[in-house]
């Protein structure tokens, strides 16, 4: 009915879709869902944080995780830090650390913030970060 | 997932006669089982973008490192520095420090370049001397003076060029 086909148009109308309102602003994407950083952190997060991973999961995990394009947020080293703590790896927590200073690069300001936050698991489990062991430099 | 820390032990079969007696159900006789080749095992890297390699560096521990490593399972603030690095050193080889160092193999490659240039150098000298003969007559400073002297008659370039600056008046080279 035409009533019907005109209730429907200004309904689409009120709607606040971008895709209306502002053409040009959106471009015809695919429609899969983006995970947003949230997700992927906490995804991550929850992934060393298994109780009974074992050394092949966590060796896969953090290889993986450096293979992405980003400097893992200090949630997720925290995470895969305690998982070598359960698992009685601290070569593979001091390693983790310098992975993390070469994935900065030249953004030579993450780091320390990194550690920053880290600070206070690193005192609780007791590692050292590799500055303080000196093999930080050749 | 299996652990793969472990020292690969391979168990093909669960009893050593079970290879060798024919059963029915078996379609395949065992010739034997193949020597495990090194290159098929898991290997040792130092890599940047995989930190955590497949294995740890160091295989068979000496009886401090053993001891060591059971240390390693109590608290970790109770080790020294030195013990700590020593537990870095026996899984790792590098450091990220130490993989990431230049070889100063470009002043190797420098050093060669200039060589070679050089002996090349030494190679075109001789050649000059022992190859080579005379050059033409015509490079005879006597000649060349008759053939500047000849362009100059032809007005060689008159306007901008070559006779454009020779001074007829004068007969000499313009200022």
């Amino acid at each position: 009915m035409i009533s019907a086909a005109v209730m429907r148009g200004i309904g689409t109308l009120t709607r606040t879709r971008a895709a209306f309102t502002a053409p040009l602003a959106v471009r015809c994407y695919s429609h899969a869902k983006v995970e947003t950083d949230e997700e992927f952190d906490s995804r991550w997060v929850t992934y060393f944080s298994k109780p009974d991973l074992d050394t092949w999961e966590l060796r896969k995990g953090m290889n993986t995780l450096i293979g992405y394009d980003l400097v893992p947020e200090p949630k997720i080293l925290d995470s895969a830090l305690r998982a070598c703590r359960r698992l009685n790896d601290l070569a593979s927590a001091i390693r983790i650390l310098e992975a993390v200073k070469d994935k900065s690069g030249p953004h030579k300001e993450i780091y320390p913030y990194v550690i920053q936050e880290l600070r206070p698991t690193l005192q609780e489990l007791g590692i050292s970060t590799p500055e303080e062991l000196g093999i930080h430099k050749v | 997932f299996v652990s793969h820390n472990a020292l690969p032990t391979y168990f093909l079969f669960a009893s050593f006669t079970d290879c060798f007696s024919p059963s029915s159900k078996r379609q395949t006789e065992v010739r034997g089982v193949a020597k495990v080749e090194d290159y098929t095992l898991p290997a040792y890297f130092d890599r940047r973008e995989s930190p955590l390699p497949d294995i740890k560096f160091v295989q068979q521990l000496s009886p401090d490192q053993k001891s060591l490593k059971e240390k390693e399972k109590g608290s970790w603030a109770a080790l020294s520095k030195e013990e700590k690095i020593a537990l870095y050193r026996i899984s790792f080889k590098e450091s990220f420090a130490e993989m990431d160092k230049g070889t100063g193999e470009w002043k190797s490659v420098v050093a060669g370049i200039f060589f070679f240039i050089g002996f090349t150098g030494l190679v075109v000298l001789w050649q000059r001397n022992y190859v080579y003969g005379d050059v033409p007559h015509t490079f005879d400073p006597e000649y060349k003076q008759k053939e500047v002297q000849r362009m100059l008659d032809m007005r060689i370039n008159p306007v901008e060029g070559f006779s454009a600056k020779w001074d007829y008046e004068n007969n000499a080279w313009k200022k």
